[in-house]
């Protein structure tokens, strides 16, 4: 698997770019990882979505989907693609340092 | 001690746990079903409604006559759990309380949660063939159809039975083959996966089968808006699918009264539970089989029959005071009706993704591959479930652990799990 630098520090990424494991991620990673991914700048409301997708992968072991993001963090789905765009579950879950949500089958 | 087990729903999962405890726990325990009406739909006939293929009458049932003597039924809806009294307030006063509960009251259809989407369902423009009015509403619109562009979408995940919107797709290419108009409908399906079904083997085959029947793909589209008027669905992140008509799967959600019971569902109102044993992470003595579930197996019927046979050892050992020892593997099988009298079986479970080979052993049913063998037994599964699984049956030689004698592994799965791989074979419209 592909090794990347950031902040100083080098971490595993699989195929897709996700942190091969969560525990190496640190904050000051985060606004790297976020700037590969076409997001210059991390707000404040960037940052609440990922404080979010950690907390909710130390409980569940797994990323909430898009909508189960919207209900739970009260940000709607739309503002999400605003800040994320293209996916919002998909793009704060690698930024966040945690597996790519699972898909549903 | 008399134990009392209540079971919230007389679909699939209630009827067939209610049938099975009823044989596993002892005489004098009391079981309950409720459920809000009282009719029992086989589900899986939905999809050939709107081709004419079934009539509604033939696969509606008495929901209280598929419960065996000794099985108690209730006629109300729900109103809401209270899990720290052990206690379930129905719609009509009744409080019953319970030593152990079983959810299994599905998935409810949320079109509500898309802009648009009821509009457009009620001027004509939107159907779904999820329920049974409107099955029969598309019924009439492809009856009536005679060129143009019909766009199949699955607005989010997770939904019941994800194949049906693919079997949709195949089925309406052949519908309008026979019809002689194939040449003047334009089919698209568009999905918010990024293949037509999410599993590496299985996806490459379905992506193949829709480009093969000239249906076009359409990934990664996560429906915001359904636009009645301009005939589009729009995407979140701004994209478009032009449409004439419009066959939506709507988002999916637990039922309304999980909500309003503290503590039991997720945020979408489903159950979080152990995916093996399958007890409610909210409370020890709640249990949750099929579509309610929160675990990461299919919203399917073949799931619920597979978790039953575990359910009902769990269930009995927790009244006895015991562990919790029968364990589900994720166990998954399905028939992919493909049309021209042909079907694939796909055969599954957590670990191991659908592959081809045979089914249930090296001589058996064609995996992954079209057969008419296959079709006749999709055509002969509807006796199996009012036979079978229904009354808590175990058929025999397909048990709740999936079989692995018969599967062609590894091979086929090189590169299993890359995006780019899984794209294989799909194609999107500017």
């Amino acid at each position: 698997m592909p090794v990347k630098t950031y902040a100083g520090t080098e971490v595993t990424v699989n195929d897709e770019g996700f942190l091969a494991d969560p525990q190496q991620w640190r904050e000051d990673m985060a606004p790297q990882i976020a700037a590969e991914a076409g997001i210059p700048v991390l707000t404040e409301p960037h940052w609440r979505v990922i404080k979010f997708m950690r907390h909710e992968y130390a409980e569940k072991g797994t990323g909430p989907s898009v909508r189960a993001l919207s209900k739970t963090s009260g940000v709607s789905i739309k503002e999400l693609y605003e800040l994320f765009p293209k996916g919002p579950a998909k793009l704060a879950a690698k930024i966040a340092g945690i597996p790519k949500p699972r898909g549903c089958i | 001690m008399v134990k009392r087990v209540v079971v919230l729903g007389g679909g699939t999962g209630g009827t067939l746990i209610a049938n099975r405890l009823r044989r596993q726990l002892a005489a004098d325990d009391v079981i309950t079903v409720v459920d809000r009406d009282g009719q029992h739909l086989y589900q899986p006939g939905l999809l050939f409604v709107p081709f004419g293929k079934i009539r509604a009458e033939s696969i509606t049932r008495s929901r209280a006559r598929q419960l065996h003597g000794g099985v108690g039924y209730h006629q109300s809806g729900a109103d809401h759990v209270d899990i720290d009294a052990s206690r379930v307030h129905l719609e009509d006063g009744t409080v019953l309380p319970y030593d152990a509960l079983v959810i299994a009251t599905g998935a409810a259809l949320l079109p509500g949660e898309t802009d648009g989407l009821a509009e457009a369902t009620e001027r004509g423009k939107a159907f779904t063939f999820y329920d049974m009015p409107g099955a029969m509403a598309l019924r009439d619109a492809l009856a009536r159809f005679d060129g143009g562009r019909i766009a199949v979408n699955v607005v989010d995940m997770p939904i019941k039975c994800p194949v049906a919107p693919i079997e949709f797709s195949f089925l309406a290419d052949w519908y309008f083959r026979s019809r002689g108009i194939r040449d003047r409908v334009e089919l698209t399906f568009v999905t918010p996966l990024d293949g037509a079904f999410t599993k590496p083997v299985c996806n490459r085959e379905l992506s193949g089968m829709l480009d093969d029947k000239g249906v076009h793909l359409v990934t990664e589209f996560n429906t915001g808006e359904v636009d009645a008027d301009g005939g589009r669905l729009i995407s979140f992140d701004g994209r478009e699918v032009g449409f004439d008509l419009a066959v939506t799967v709507p988002v999916h959600g637990g039922q309304a009264y999980v909500g309003r019971s503290p503590g039991l569902g997720d945020a979408l109102g489903f159950i979080a539970a152990d995916e093996r044993t399958l007890q409610a992470k909210a409370s020890p003595n709640v249990f949750v089989i099929g579509d309610a579930a929160d675990v990461r197996a299919s919203k399917a019927g073949s799931v619920a029959h597979f978790e039953g046979e575990i359910l009902a050892r769990n269930i009995a050992s927790f009244l006895r005071g015991e562990p919790l020892t029968a364990s589900f593997d994720g166990h998954t099988n399905c028939f992919i009706e493909s049309g021209f009298g042909k079907a694939l079986l796909i055969d599954f479970n957590y670990d191991t993704e659908p592959v081809t080979g045979r089914f249930p052993g090296r001589v058996g049913l064609p995996l992954l591959r079209e057969s008419h063998l296959n079709h006749l037994g999709k055509l002969a599964f509807q006796w199996f479930y009012w036979h079978m699984l229904l009354p808590g049956r175990d058929i025999p030689g397909i048990g709740a652990d999936m079989p692995l004698a018969g599967k062609r592994l590894g091979a086929p799965a090189a590169g299993a799990g890359s995006p780019s791989d899984s794209l294989t074979g799909t194609r999107e419209r500017p």
